[in-house]
């Protein structure tokens, strides 16, 4: 980066350890706390949204579709998350390549032949001659989807047992002054059950940001990756050679989550806070006395 | 603008879809100095440069993939990429499951590294998960103790968890020239495998053919021995 570090081995000292901070796998090391910042940034919502799909499914008063909501959260919750990650990815990135082949390629043969997964190569997705942007794009967004559905099925739960707490005779009032089932959902339960689904929602939070180190098994290239492979004893075939300092790394790992949850937290506080005010909750009737 | 992020994107993809064929090679990047990724982030060492010689001369576009070595095997037989070259030994067992083309590095020794010269080698041995060495230490009777990268199982000694460790001399070498006399060669060395080759899917003769064409070619015309030299030193064995 620097003219001074263009032959790392004669340097020393600070100026060999700005050379080392600043070579090309320490920005990309840098790039992966991005890359992990974004995955929960499109996560989160994401997997809210699953969520909430999930319990108004199985609230619903058809019974198919009540079904699918509470068997959608019962089956995600009870499969190990690692064995969803290993399992699920390779089967629906197989799965999108299977139907593609379906529609673009000459042969239909069974792609699935012995130990090997065959498709023609117009079907692979992304195609083998797109740049490496776009297979960095699409396993981001198979881990994003994956994420999505795991934290979804907890969300759902969460939801479900939030849309129940809020006070049955709230409901029924509603419905006697004459308002639908839907305008029942959309303007009294919905807008009162955050306050009892955010604890629950906290929670998952910080379980979705400690999980991001699974995204290694979806090989996106997360931080811990870096940190593993930065800090591992470097011989003299490397431009930086150094001896085993993984130990540092996690400790600027163990930093940076630390800090993270704890931004979190207080941001969650005052969440709570504002979502209590008014509420004939514990939190509600607390901030009451303090009379703010 | 929508539009014309479309018109870019369909640009970008259709370029894609006209070049031509591009062949995937996927190594594990932690195996120096077969392979590894270099400060500036990229794949390097021997095999990066066997590689592009390779793809130069069957005329074949490549891109380097890196992947962990646990699942080298399984990603390559679900097409993630074509061909797999880190520094893996032809063995009958992975024989079974895919084609290896022929060695580009001959069949080299294994050998035990420990922190003394009295390390017991019957006690506790780390080695590389799914190795020809790994399987050859549970078979001597030793306590094999599994690391899923190379650099975990030197670790391992250093820090006394394990007596010694049981890898390709040619990965130990340097390290232990660079130890300052903390780790030293134990024991015999010991003869494992058929040398390394390049791994390709069963179904793939046509690239198996070519690829094994351009390794003759480098064999023949010493260019495959200069590089060995280059990366290992004048006194490996060459072809």
């Amino acid at each position: 980066m620097f003219a001074a570090c263009a032959d790392p081995k004669t340097i020393e000292g600070l100026t060999w350890l700005s050379c080392y901070l600043t070579s090309g796998k320490h920005l990309d090391f840098y790039w992966s706390f991005v890359t992990v910042l974004l995955l929960l940034a499109v996560t989160a919502p994401a997997a809210l949204a699953m969520g909430f799909l999930g319990a108004s499914a199985a609230r619903s008063r058809l019974l198919p579709v009540s079904i699918m909501g509470k068997g959608y959260a019962a089956v995600v919750r009870g499969v190990p998350d690692i064995v969803f990650f290993l399992f699920f990815v390779i089967a629906l990135d197989q799965g999108i390549e299977y139907l593609k082949s379906l529609a673009v390629c000459a042969d239909h043969t069974w792609p699935w032949q012995g130990l090997e997964f065959r498709v023609c190569p117009e079907a692979k997705v992304p195609l083998g001659a797109s740049s490496a942007f776009w297979h960095k794009a699409y396993g981001f967004g198979l881990a994003v989807f994956t994420f999505a559905i795991v934290f979804g099925a907890f969300a759902a739960n969460v939801l479900y047992g939030a849309m129940n707490a809020v006070p049955k005779a709230q409901l029924e009032t509603a419905e006697a002054y004459g308002m639908s089932h839907g305008q029942v959902f959309r303007r009294i339960l919905v807008p009162q059950m955050w306050v009892y689904a955010l604890p629950g929602l906290s929670n998952l939070w910080m379980i979705l940001i400690k999980a991001t180190p699974l995204l290694f098994l979806l090989g996106v290239k997360d931080i811990v990756y870096y940190a593993r492979e930065l800090g591992g004893s470097k011989t003299q075939a490397y431009e930086y050679p150094h001896p085993d300092w993984r130990l540092w790394y996690f400790l600027g790992l163990l930093v940076f989550y630390l800090i993270f949850t704890k931004v979190s937290e207080l941001v969650l506080a005052r969440l709570s806070a504002r979502l209590n005010r008014g509420q004939a909750t514990a939190g509600g009737e607390a901030l009451r006395k303090a009379g703010s | 603008m929508k539009t014309l992020l479309l018109a870019t994107a369909l640009v970008a993809l259709s370029g894609a879809a006209f070049a031509q064929d591009v062949v995937r090679l996927g190594t594990e990047g932690a195996y120096p100095p077969f392979n590894f990724i270099n400060d500036a982030g990229e794949v390097a060492g021997f095999e990066r440069e066997v590689g592009d010689e390779l793809c130069k001369r069957a005329a074949l576009t490549c891109e380097w993939v890196t992947n962990e070595w646990d699942s080298i095997i399984p990603n390559l037989q679900s097409g993630n990429y074509d061909v797999i070259i880190a520094g893996m030994s032809i063995t009958d067992e992975r024989d079974e499951v895919i084609d290896f083309s022929q060695n580009y590095f001959p069949p080299a020794a294994s050998a035990f590294v420990g922190l003394s010269a009295d390390a017991d080698l019957k006690g506790t041995v780390a080695a590389q998960v799914s190795t020809i060495q790994a399987g050859y230490v549970a078979e001597s009777g030793a306590t094999l103790l599994e690391f899923a990268t190379p650099d975990e199982t030197i670790a391992a000694v250093r820090n006394g968890e394990a007596a010694a460790v049981f890898a390709d001399k040619d990965f130990l070498a340097p390290i232990v020239a660079e130890s300052n006399g903390e780790l030293m060669f134990v024991g015999e060395e010991v003869q494992l495998g058929g040398g390394v080759g390049l791994g390709i899917r069963e179904s793939d003769t046509e690239l198996k053919d070519k690829l094994n064409a351009g390794i003759q070619s480098m064999k023949d015309d010493g260019s495959l021995n200069a590089l060995i030299e280059k990366y290992f030193g004048p006194e490996t064995k060459k072809f």
